[in-house]
C-alpha cells in the first residue's frame, strides 16, 4: 500500500450528548492516494466537516471528538499522538484550507507574515529564505506584485486573493496531503473556477494528494479523481468520479445527483396578450459615502446604471450576476427598501419609485420579497402564524382570519398548518425558507421578488424550494424576479435571463437563446465557469 | 493607513474638534444662566445682607448688567487668546487657578489609567485562559463584585482600612505640606498620597476592562484564523501571544477612550472624598460660591482633556488596526 498518503479506517467522531444524534462520523474508511484528488461530497450535516477536522485533531473539542478508529499516515495513527506531534504534523505535512477566506486570516497581520509562520514553525531558515520562499509562493499562486502582496492586511485583498493566500500557507512546505474544506462555497462563480483550476494544477505539479471536502457535484466533476458520498456520518457510496457520477449505485446519491440544476433552459411560452407588470426605466441608482468636512468629499459607488426591464403578468426573470454586480440593489429599489436617483420604476402602469413612505404603503402588498437567509430573516420571538399573519393584519383582514389563512398557506407550501402556533428555529432550513415563501404569498402579491432564495440550502432541499416556488407561480399566477449567481438555477426557474456586470444589463434574452449562443463576453465567462458544465451538460 | 499622513490627520481631526469644543462653551454659559443666583448675591448674602444700589454696582463691576448674547460675546473673545476671565471670588485669573489645579488631576488620571487598562487586560486574559476553572470563577465574580460597588464607599472603607487601622497611607491631601519635602523626597510623598485615590478610582474601571478583555478574548478564540493558526502547528501559547491578544485588544482601547470622560466626573467624587487638590475640588467649591467665570473654565478644560484623550485614543486605534483608514 505504499500509494495510500492516508488511511481512514473505521473512524468514529461522538457529538456532544444533548445532539440529535451520538456520532458526527459513524465508522468511516477511506483511503486518499498520492497525487489524487478525493472528493468527500454530502450535505451539511453529513459529517464530512468533522471527518476532515478529525484528521488533524482540531475538533471542536471537549464534547466532539474521535473516539475510534485510525488514521493512519506516514506510518503513524494520528488519533494516538501527542499535541506535541501532532503540531509538527500540522501544517508541514498535512495542510489544511478553509471555506472563508474573509475570516480564515488574522486581520490584523500582514499577509506576507502569515504565510512566513508556517516556514518559521517547521524550518530554520533564515529569515532572508523565508522571505524568498514567500515570494515564490506568492508567484506560484498567481497573485499580481508579490512584493505588495505580502506587504498587504486581509482587508485590502479580494476573496478570491485571500483564497490564494491561504493556499500558498498551505503549499509552504509541499504537505503531503491537503485538506480543503469547502475553498470555494464562499466565492463567486468565475472566482471559483479559477481557485478550482489552480488547486488542481498546483496539485499535479507537486504530486499532493488532496482531500476535498465539497456540498456540491459540479465541483466533483470538475475536479475529483475519485469521490465518496457521505450521508449521516456514514460513506454511502464511493469510486471513481465517472463511475459514481454516472452510474450511481446508491439511492442517495441518485437522489443528490438527480438534484443537481441543469443546464437545460426553461422554455418560454409565448403570451403576446399578456401585458407588462412591472416596467423599470433607465434606473440609477448611486452610493455616496462622504467624508471629510461636512462631507465635502464623497466617494461614490454607482450600483446601478441605466437600467431598463420589463416583466410581463405571470412570467419570470432572472437576475444573474457575481457579487457586486448590483442585482440585489436592483432588486432592493423595485421592493421601494432604496430610494432611486433616477429612472422610473412602474408596476401595472403606476408609477412606484420616488414616492414617499406613506404614498408608498398601499401598494406594498403587491410585491413580495423571500430573502436569501432563511434563519435571520424570521423574528425569532414571533410564531409562526404571526410572522405569516402580519401583512393581511396590516391590509385590514381581521386576525382570526388571517391566521385561517396562514394555515392554508402553510399546507400549500407544504408545511402541516399547525406549524401557526410554533416559533422559526424549530424548523429547519428549507422548512423556514417555506414559510418565507408562506408570507410572502400571504398578502396576494402580484410579484415576488426573491433574492437568491435557495443558495443556503442544500441541494436536494433547493430543488424542492425551487419546484415549491414554480408550482405557485402557476397556481397563484405570480410574476417572479428571481436573483441567482447561479446560472444553472436560473435556467431551471426563469424563462427570461438578465446578466448583470457592474451595475449594468450586459445580456438579456430568453433563457433558451442565451443558453444556446451567448453574445456577451462575461456571459461566455459565467457559462466556462459553471463548475462540471461538460458532465451536467450530459445529464441531458 | 493607506492614504494620508499621521500628522494631517492629527491636524484634520484637531480642527474637527473645534466646533464640539465651541459647542461646549456655549451650551455650559448659557446653562450656567439659568442657574438661580450670580455672585453678587453670594458676596451679598455672606456680608449679612447688602442694599440693592451695592448688589447693582457688583453685578456692573462683574459685567453681568448686559444682555446674555453680549456677555457670550466677550466671554468667547476671551477665549480666543486664552483668557479665561478672573475669579472675583478667589482674587486670581481663571487660568492660574486651572493650570494649578490640572496637573493633580492629570497626575490622578494618567495613574488611574495605567493601573486600570494594565491589570484590567492582565486580569481579563488570564480569566480567558482559565475559562470554566476556579481560578476564572473568582477573577468573574470579584470583578462582578467591585462592578456594583459605588466608588464613595470603596473610598471610604480603603481610609477606614488602610489608613486609619492600619495606617498605611495618609488619609488626605496630595503631600504632607507641613514637611515641606523637596525633590525625590516629594515624589516619594506624592507618590504615597496617590495610592488610595488611584486604587478607589482604578477599581471600577480595572473590574469594566477585565470582564471586556475576557468576553472579547473568549470571542475571537473562536474565530476561523485561530483554526487556521492552530492548522499551521502553532502552539496554543502563541497563538494567544501573536494573534489572539491584538484582536481582543481592540474592544478594550474603544472602551477606555469612551470611559475617559467618565473618569473625570467619578474624579470629582473623589477628590472630594481623599481632599485631593484638584478639578473636580475646585468645581465643586466654584459651584457652591457662584464663581461662574471659574465653573466655565473647568468646564472647558474638562472639554479640552476630553477631546485630547480621544484623540490620542484614535491615534493609538489607527497603530492597532490596519483597516482603519485615516484618509
Amino acid at each position: 500500500m505504499t500509494d495510500v498518503a492516508l488511511s481512514i479506517q473505521d473512524l468514529q467522531v461522538a457529538l456532544p450528548a444533548w445532539s440529535d444524534r451520538q456520532r458526527a462520523v459513524a465508522g468511516v474508511s477511506l483511503d486518499i492516494r498520492r497525487e489524487e484528488i478525493l472528493c468527500i461530497v454530502g450535505e451539511s450535516g453529513s459529517g464530512k466537516s468533522m471527518m476532515g477536522k478529525a484528521i488533524l485533531g482540531l475538533l471542536p473539542g471537549p464534547h466532539v471528538r474521535a473516539v475510534g478508529g485510525q488514521i493512519l499516515f506516514e506510518g503513524r495513527d494520528l488519533l494516538k499522538l501527542s499535541a506535541e506531534e501532532l503540531r509538527a504534523i500540522r501544517g508541514c505535512r498535512i495542510a489544511m484550507i478553509f471555506q472563508e477566506p474573509m475570516t480564515a486570516l488574522n486581520p490584523l497581520m500582514r499577509v506576507g507574515q502569515q504565510i512566513e509562520e508556517v516556514l518559521e514553525l517547521h524550518t530554520d531558515m533564515t529569515q532572508a529564505q523565508r522571505r524568498a520562499r514567500v515570494l515564490e509562493l506568492i508567484r506560484d499562486v498567481h497573485l499580481p506584485e508579490p512584493e505588495r502582496m505580502v506587504q498587504s492586511y486581509p482587508h485590502q485583498l479580494s476573496g478570491g486573493q485571500r483564497q490564494r493566500i491561504v493556499i500558498a500557507m498551505a503549499l509552504a512546505l509541499e504537505p503531503a496531503l491537503i485538506i480543503a474544506d469547502e475553498p470555494t462555497t464562499a466565492l463567486d462563480v468565475t472566482t471559483q473556477a479559477q481557485i478550482l483550476h489552480l488547486i488542481k494544477e498546483l496539485q499535479r505539479a507537486h504530486g499532493t494528494a488532496v482531500l476535498f471536502i465539497t456540498h456540491d457535484f459540479g465541483v466533483v466533476a470538475e475536479i475529483a479523481d475519485r469521490v465518496a458520498v457521505m450521508r449521516h456520518g456514514e460513506v454511502v457510496e464511493q469510486g471513481r468520479v465517472s463511475d459514481v457520477l454516472e452510474a450511481p449505485e446508491a439511492d442517495y446519491t441518485k437522489a443528490l445527483v438527480a438534484a443537481v440544476p441543469g443546464l437545460k433552459p426553461r422554455v418560454i411560452e409565448p403570451d403576446a396578450k399578456s401585458k407588462v407588470l412591472l416596467r423599470v426605466t433607465n434606473l440609477e441608482k448611486t452610493y455616496r459615502t462622504s467624508t471629510g468636512w461636512f462631507g465635502a468629499k464623497t466617494r461614490e459607488v454607482q450600483a446601478v446604471k441605466n437600467i431598463s426591464l420589463d416583466l410581463k403578468r405571470e412570467s419570470s426573470i432572472a437576475l444573474v450576476g457575481e457579487s457586486g454586480s448590483g442585482k440585489s440593489t436592483l432588486a432592493r429599489c423595485i421592493i421601494g427598501l432604496e430610494s432611486v436617483d433616477g429612472g422610473v420604476i412602474e408596476l401595472d402602469g403606476e408609477r412606484i419609485s420616488g414616492r414617499t413612505r406613506a404614498e408608498l404603503r398601499p401598494l406594498r402588498k403587491h410585491i413580495q420579497m423571500v430573502f436569501q437567509d432563511p434563519y435571520a430573516s424570521l423574528n425569532p420571538r414571533q410564531r409562526v402564524g404571526d410572522i405569516i399573519a402580519l401583512g393581511p393584519t396590516l391590509n385590514g383582514v381581521s386576525r382570526e382570519q388571517a391566521l385561517e389563512e396562514a394555515r392554508e398557506l402553510l399546507r400549500l407550501v407544504g408545511l402541516k398548518p399547525d406549524a401557526v402556533d410554533r416559533y422559526p428555529h424549530e424548523f429547519s432550513g428549507g422548512q423556514r425558507q417555506r414559510i418565507g415563501i408562506a408570507r410572502a404569498l400571504a398578502v396576494k402579491p402580484k410579484l415576488i421578488v426573491a433574492d437568491e432564495p435557495v443558495s443556503a440550502l442544500d441541494v436536494s432541499v433547493q430543488k424542492q424550494v425551487l419546484d415549491l416556488l414554480n408550482d405557485l407561480r402557476k397556481s397563484f399566477g405570480l410574476s417572479l424576479l428571481f436573483i441567482t449567481h447561479d446560472l444553472r438555477v436560473a435556467a431551471t426557474v426563469c424563462e427570461e435571463i438578465a446578466i448583470m456586470q457592474r451595475g449594468e444589463i450586459v445580456e438579456h434574452g430568453p433563457t433558451a437563446d442565451i443558453f444556446a449562443a451567448p453574445t456577451h463576453p462575461y456571459t461566455r465567462s459565467l457559462f466556462d465557469a459553471v463548475p462540471g458544465r461538460d458532465w451536467i451538460s450530459s445529464l441531458g | 493607513m493607506s492614504s494620508g499622513s499621521l500628522g494631517g490627520y492629527i491636524v484634520r481631526r484637531l480642527t474637527q474638534t473645534l466646533p464640539v469644543i465651541l459647542g461646549v462653551v456655549i451650551v455650559n454659559f448659557l446653562l450656567l444662566q439659568l442657574a438661580p443666583g450670580d455672585l453678587a448675591t453670594v458676596l451679598a448674602g455672606e456680608a449679612g445682607g447688602a442694599p440693592k444700589e451695592y448688589i447693582d454696582e457688583l453685578r456692573a463691576r462683574f459685567g453681568q448688567d448686559q444682555p446674555v448674547y453680549i456677555q457670550l460675546f466677550y466671554y468667547m473673545r476671551n477665549l480666543l487668546v486664552l483668557d479665561l476671565g478672573f475669579s472675583f471670588r478667589l482674587g486670581a485669573p481663571v487660568l492660574d487657578l486651572l493650570l494649578d489645579r490640572l496637573w493633580p488631576t492629570l497626575l490622578l488620571m494618567v495613574a488611574t489609567l495605567i493601573v486600570s487598562l494594565g491589570l484590567g487586560i492582565v486580569m481579563g486574559l488570564l480569566a480567558a485562559l482559565w475559562v470554566r476553572t476556579w481560578k476564572d470563577t473568582v477573577i468573574s465574580v470579584a470583578a462582578i463584585i467591585v462592578y456594583a460597588t459605588p466608588l464613595f464607599w470603596v473610598g471610604l472603607m480603603l481610609i477606614l482600612v488602610f489608613s486609619i487601622r492600619l495606617n498605611w497611607f495618609p488619609t488626605s491631601g496630595m503631600e504632607d505640606v507641613v514637611a515641606f519635602h523637596e525633590g525625590w523626597d516629594r515624589v516619594v510623598d506624592i507618590a504615597h498620597h496617590l495610592v488610595l485615590p488611584t486604587v478607589t478610582l482604578s477599581l471600577f474601571y480595572l473590574a469594566l476592562y477585565a470582564r471586556l478583555m475576557r468576553a472579547s478574548m473568549l470571542e475571537q478564540r473562536g474565530l476561523d484564523y485561530v483554526v487556521t493558526a492552530r492548522a499551521k502547528g502553532q502552539s496554543e501559547r502563541k497563538i494567544t501571544t501573536r494573534h489572539v491578544f491584538r484582536n481582543a485588544l481592540l474592544p478594550v482601547v474603544t472602551m477606555a477612550g469612551v470611559q475617559t470622560g467618565g473618569l473625570l466626573g467619578g474624579s470629582v467624587v473623589l477628590e472630594a472624598i481623599f481632599a485631593w487638590p484638584g478639578l473636580g475640588q475646585l468645581a465643586f467649591q466654584s459651584l457652591f460660591a457662584r464663581d461662574y467665570n471659574l465653573l466655565l473654565g473647568i468646564f472647558f478644560l474638562s472639554a479640552v482633556l476630553v477631546v485630547i484623550v480621544n484623540l490620542i485614543v484614535d491615534v493609538i486605534y489607527v497603530f492597532l488596526d490596519p483597516r482603519i483608514r485615516i484618509g
